[in-house]
């Protein structure tokens, strides 16, 4: 298996390439642009026999997408911040019409202030789109997601799209060495779709996307919901098989670091996990028994494994990436929601950090965890490194 | 709920949401004598609701013409007005 050394953009355009794409429309915006620079390179070179659009606006790449994936293409297109809430709509068409694209979405916070650095509200924007949505940890996991993301999404119970996250430039723009896995092995994990029953036929014309009214919405919503129930199954066993053939498994739906015997548990999502474990490591050096629980796919969300994973510990602390001015977190209501209906659950803290690229240090991840252990209840929130406000 | 598609999708059927003509509120009268049959109208009716001919005559297929009068706009010849119903 050949090692190279790549940026985890890189890592995705040449998981693009390993899995034999055939459709790649897409529009520039940083720090999403040198996938698809990357993967254009591929395409001029012979190297990725697949057609890649140029167009005028996310909106039209996906609906390009969207054409490509009825049409039985696989599918690629990538994108980030303002290109995602610009492709709002035709994001959640994809959702509803069950086209097993795949999308990879390069955190950045949204506008304004304007700001290319990372943080998780764009794709939080679109989490009820009927998207899987996959968060990467390094450039090694984003490549094995993306390739993970096609098998999940063209499994037959599932045909949903699927959204791989990579943080801006913590992930997107930071080289790292990654084992690239042999063609074969790929296109055995992954081989030719097999046609799904909506698959455009010139000799049997079907109209698409058409009206279903208050007799029969609902149940097209419903199979939507069944289709992640089965996608969550489906990710646990693709993941397995990956590290039959790989050597590398990454916890299906989740990833559980020093849990077993944990007193306290950090909840997040992406590459900041790193830090996180860093800091497990200093607590547990000094006798503080903490882990991290690191969420890979936040829909379906896994629920029943987060209830397994804090079993037994005492506090959970939730950081969150990503602000719902008026919540203020998203990630802590759906956590607090999992564990709500649990026999024995955590006080469940809530963390505000890391928005707009604010850095966040090992060091904080200490405090964050030592903090939760304290008596008392629960602040309905507290902000990390806020100017003027901050805790410590 | 089985026999539902994974996603809406249907066979195109004339007629499958009704008589729509009745949503008519003006109606195209054709002249026969002023048509020079260049089929415009024909080509532009959104609702295919203009029948075409052997002969490139045509005919107003009443069952569905909603009456939005494109028709007796783009005709070049003013072969066809509208006529407010009932």
């Amino acid at each position: 298996m050949p090692r190279i050394v790549v940026s985890g953009n890189e890592a995705v355009a040449f998981a693009v390439k390993l899995v034999r794409v055939q459709v790649v429309a897409a529009y520039p915006i940083t720090p999403q642009t040198t996938i698809v620079e990357k993967i254009a390179e591929f395409v001029e070179k012979g190297e990725l026999k697949a057609r890649f659009i140029n167009v005028e606006s996310e909106h039209s790449a996906m609906a390009a997408c969207i054409g490509a994936a009825a049409g039985g293409a696989r599918t690629f297109t990538a994108t980030s911040s303002q290109g995602l809430l610009y492709m709002g709509e035709m994001v959640f068409w994809a959702g509803g019409a069950r086209l097993p694209i795949v999308m990879a979405v390069v955190n950045r916070s949204i506008a304004p202030p304007w700001s290319i650095w990372c943080d998780h509200n764009d794709a939080f924007a679109v989490r009820d789109a009927g998207w899987i949505q996959f968060w990467a940890e390094n450039a090694q996991e984003a490549m094995d997601m993306v390739i993970q993301a096609y098998r999940v999404a063209e499994n037959e119970g599932v045909l949903l799209p699927a959204m791989v996250n990579l943080d801006g430039f913590y992930l997107s723009h930071a080289y790292e060495p990654v084992e690239v896995p042999e063609q074969q092995t790929v296109d055995r994990f992954l081989p030719e779709k097999t046609p799904a029953p909506y698959w455009i036929d010139v000799d049997k014309p079907m109209s698409y996307g058409t009206i279903a009214n208050p007799d029969y919405y609902m149940e097209f919503r419903w199979k939507m919901q069944r289709a992640m129930d089965e996608a969550a199954r489906v990710i646990r066993e693709v993941d397995e098989e990956w590290e039959r053939l790989t050597g590398r498994n990454w916890g299906g739906l989740l990833e559980a670091y020093r849990c077993d015997d944990a007193d306290v548990g950090i909840v997040l999502i992406g590459s900041w996990a790193g830090d996180a474990k860093e800091a497990v490591d200093r607590l547990r050096s000094r006798g503080v028994r903490a882990g991290v629980v690191r969420l890979r796919v936040t829909r379906p969300f896994p629920a029943r494994e987060l209830r397994e994973a804090v079993e037994g510990m005492s506090a959970v602390a939730v950081v969150d990436r990503s602000l719902s001015p008026g919540l203020p977190s998203v990630l802590s209501a759906e956590v607090k929601s999992a564990l709500f209906n649990a026999k024995r659950r955590p006080v469940v803290r809530s963390f505000i950090a890391g928005l707009g690229g604010r850095d966040v240090s090992p060091k904080d991840f200490e405090r964050i965890a030592e903090s939760s252990l304290k008596e008392g209840e629960p602040a309905e929130v507290t902000w990390i490194g806020l100017r003027g406000v901050a805790p410590w | 709920m089985a026999s539902l598609p994974l996603t809406p999708m249907a066979s195109p059927v004339k007629g499958s949401a009704g008589l729509t003509g009745s949503w008519r509120t003006e109606r195209p009268v054709l002249d026969q004598g002023r048509c020079v049959k260049c089929l415009l109208c024909w080509l532009y009716c959104p609702e295919a609701a203009v029948v075409r001919g052997e002969d490139d005559s045509i005919a107003i297929d009443y069952d569905y013409c909603k009456g939005c009068g494109i028709c007796a706009r783009e005709c070049p010849t003013k072969a066809i007005t509208m006529v407010e119903e009932g």
